[in-house]
């Protein structure tokens, strides 16, 4: 039954086209050429890290010493056989940057996801139910960034031994600050704001607010951050690994590529280069594309 | 408690019936980090089933402090409620666990709020948003609660539901928003409606359609309104009996012709004199 009829002024198209949605980010992201650039070096990348065993010419280990320290094909002495040349024990360059995507991604994508987890439950918490709760974890906070990171996550690795999975750990417990930092600054703006006050008003829990109406709200932000420590994570994976306290050396990865390489910079520049190049590129089309999201997922980008 | 839902003619009730929602005595401070702020003091307030009791005062004279008291939603810290108590059912809701409260939010005593701009979740379908009370307080499905979510939006005279429900807040206007605002707040079909300025936030044409809305639903579910306001003209409309209140407590109640005639107060006869004078009332 209608009670009443509004005023003709009460009336909005509808069928406008919603904000948030999908498809309007997309577009307004693909509006930018610089990200469209990066997010295909992504695309590739990813694609390089899923499909290695089928892409990469040769595996990443089979040595051949006949072989060692080959140019890149451009080069004299080089052959279309290893076209980014070969290294000290002559596995093939090309085969090796591709199969190092797999492991920078996965410890990437790993510790931003774990990071991201703990850091957005701590941030909901603290700032939400504040007084006690968020004196105690945003004093572990401090205590947990008062360390440097990269130190601390040497002195477990040596501890506990090696381990791809080691790594995305402890990457992984020492992110989270910042994230639990930026969610409860949202939070406590978003906590006064009128519709949590009405949420609370019709009955739902602290839980289920949390959940569904603040955790929605804080998603942009977190996607930057997210991304962000992507690029960090990659990063700090190769400092591991370079310094050999990574992954085991049968597993292929950029940093620890890039160690070996530097024995040869002198004489073949190639073998540190490449995986050199690679990181950088990963890294730069992760922040890009992290930059990107935080202009277009912002709702209030979108405000009329 | 058994209850007097019996439909009454909206005229003043017997004065022995007993109050649905009762304040006595509520005494509420604001402890700042530099002084303490006596929100709320020694203030008493009964509504009945089917009346409208408007409170009426200045900002900062305490009342939307007051109406949030009932369901316990002051910001604690730094609210600190000293003394008195708010009966309904039986119970003095101050004593009343958080879990417990949830339980009669929304479905016992619900609220309209003042802004319908910043009332809703920017980034949830306004229709889930009414269909969540639900959800919440009922062993509803999915399908059942968009069901009596569309038939509250209907309710409350937003054309097309359908269409509506799978809109966000930033797509309505500010009337349609306060519509989905009293469907919420109706859907679970509450017995005690408080409104804390529920029109102050739109213009003139559309805070009429709700208030008229307000008192069509009023009347057809027999609810008991609190409404808070500044505006007299509105108390002169829809109120049975009112409560003025200046700096924290009620400087003088009763019922609303009463009041206007013979204004006991000085605060309530100066208020009255700044007010235009309705033709009408």
């Amino acid at each position: 039954m209608t009670v009443m009829t509004p005023a003709a002024a009460d009336r909005v198209p509808a069928g406008t086209p919603t904000v948030g949605s999908g498809s309007v980010v997309l577009r307004a992201l693909l509006r930018n050429k610089l990200a469209v650039l990066a997010l295909a070096v992504l695309v590739l990348l990813l694609a390089a890290a899923l499909f290695a065993p089928l892409i990469a010419p040769y595996d990443p280990n089979s040595q051949d010493l006949l072989l060692r320290l080959r140019p890149p094909a451009w080069q004299d002495g080089g052959s279309g056989a290893h076209p980014l040349g070969t290294d000290q024990l002559g596995r093939d360059m090309l085969s090796r940057v591709i199969y190092g995507a797999r492991v920078s991604l996965l410890v990437g994508a790993g510790a931003a996801l774990l990071a991201g987890a703990i850091g957005t439950v701590v941030g909901l918490v603290s700032g939400y139910f504040g007084g006690w709760a968020d004196r105690v974890l945003m004093r572990l906070a401090d205590i947990q960034l008062a360390f440097p990171a990269l130190l601390l996550a040497l002195a477990i690795v040596g501890f506990l031994g090696s381990g791809l999975w080691y790594v995305i750990l402890v990457l992984g417990f020492t992110g989270w600050v910042s994230y639990a930092r930026v969610v409860r600054s949202e939070v406590m703006s978003l906590r006064s704001r009128d519709f949590i006050t009405e949420a609370r008003a019709i009955g739902v829990t602290d839980a289920t607010i949390m959940r569904r109406h603040l955790l929605p709200n804080v998603m942009a932000p977190l996607a930057t951050i997210a991304t962000l420590h992507v690029a960090a994570a990659v990063v700090a994976e190769a400092s591991l690994s370079y310094l050999g306290l990574g992954v085991p050396k049968e597993t292929v990865t950029w940093g620890s590529m890039l160690a070996d390489g530097q024995l040869y910079l002198g004489t073949s520049w190639w073998v540190a280069v490449f995986p050199g190049i690679a990181l950088m590129l990963t890294s730069l089309a992760i922040n890009i594309t992290g930059d990107a999201l935080r202009d277009v997922a912002d709702p209030k980008a979108y405000r009329r | 408690m058994t209850m007097d839902r019996q439909t009454r003619d909206h005229s003043p009730h017997p004065v022995d019936a007993e109050p649905l929602l009762q304040i006595k005595h509520l005494s509420v401070d604001f402890r700042l980090p530099t002084s303490v702020v006596h929100a709320v003091q020694d203030v008493s307030l009964a509504v009945h089933a089917g009346e409208t009791l408007a409170v009426v005062g200045e900002s900062g004279s305490g009342k939307s402090a007051t109406a949030l008291s009932v369901l316990g939603l002051n910001p604690t810290p730094p609210c600190v409620y000293t003394g008195g108590e708010i009966l309904f059912d039986g119970h003095d809701l101050l004593k009343l666990s958080e879990k417990e409260l949830g339980r009669i939010r929304g479905r016992d005593i619900a609220m309209v709020f003042q802004d319908p701009m910043t009332s809703l979740d920017p980034l949830q379908h306004v229709g889930a948003q009414v269909a969540e009370v639900l959800g919440h307080h009922t062993g509803m499905s999915r399908a059942e609660a968009r069901e009596a979510a569309l038939a509250a939006l209907d309710e409350v005279g937003i054309p097309d539901p359908a269409q509506r429900y799978r809109q966000y807040p930033h797509e309505l206007s500010g009337g349609l928003r306060q519509r989905v605002m009293i469907a919420t707040a109706l859907v679970g079909r509450p017995r005690v409606l408080i409104a804390d300025e529920p029109t102050t936030a739109l213009d003139v044409t559309v805070q009429r359609q709700i208030l008229d809305l307000l008192v069509t639903l009023q009347h057809k579910h027999d609810m008991a309104v609190v409404l808070i306001t500044h505006d007299l003209a509105v108390v002169a409309e829809t109120a049975d009996r009112v409560a003025v209140m200046n700096k924290g407590e009620v400087v003088e109640s009763g019922d609303v012709l009463d009041v206007f005639d013979r204004p006991a107060d000085d605060y309530t006869r100066r208020l009255l004199a700044v007010t235009p004078r309705l033709e009408a009332a």
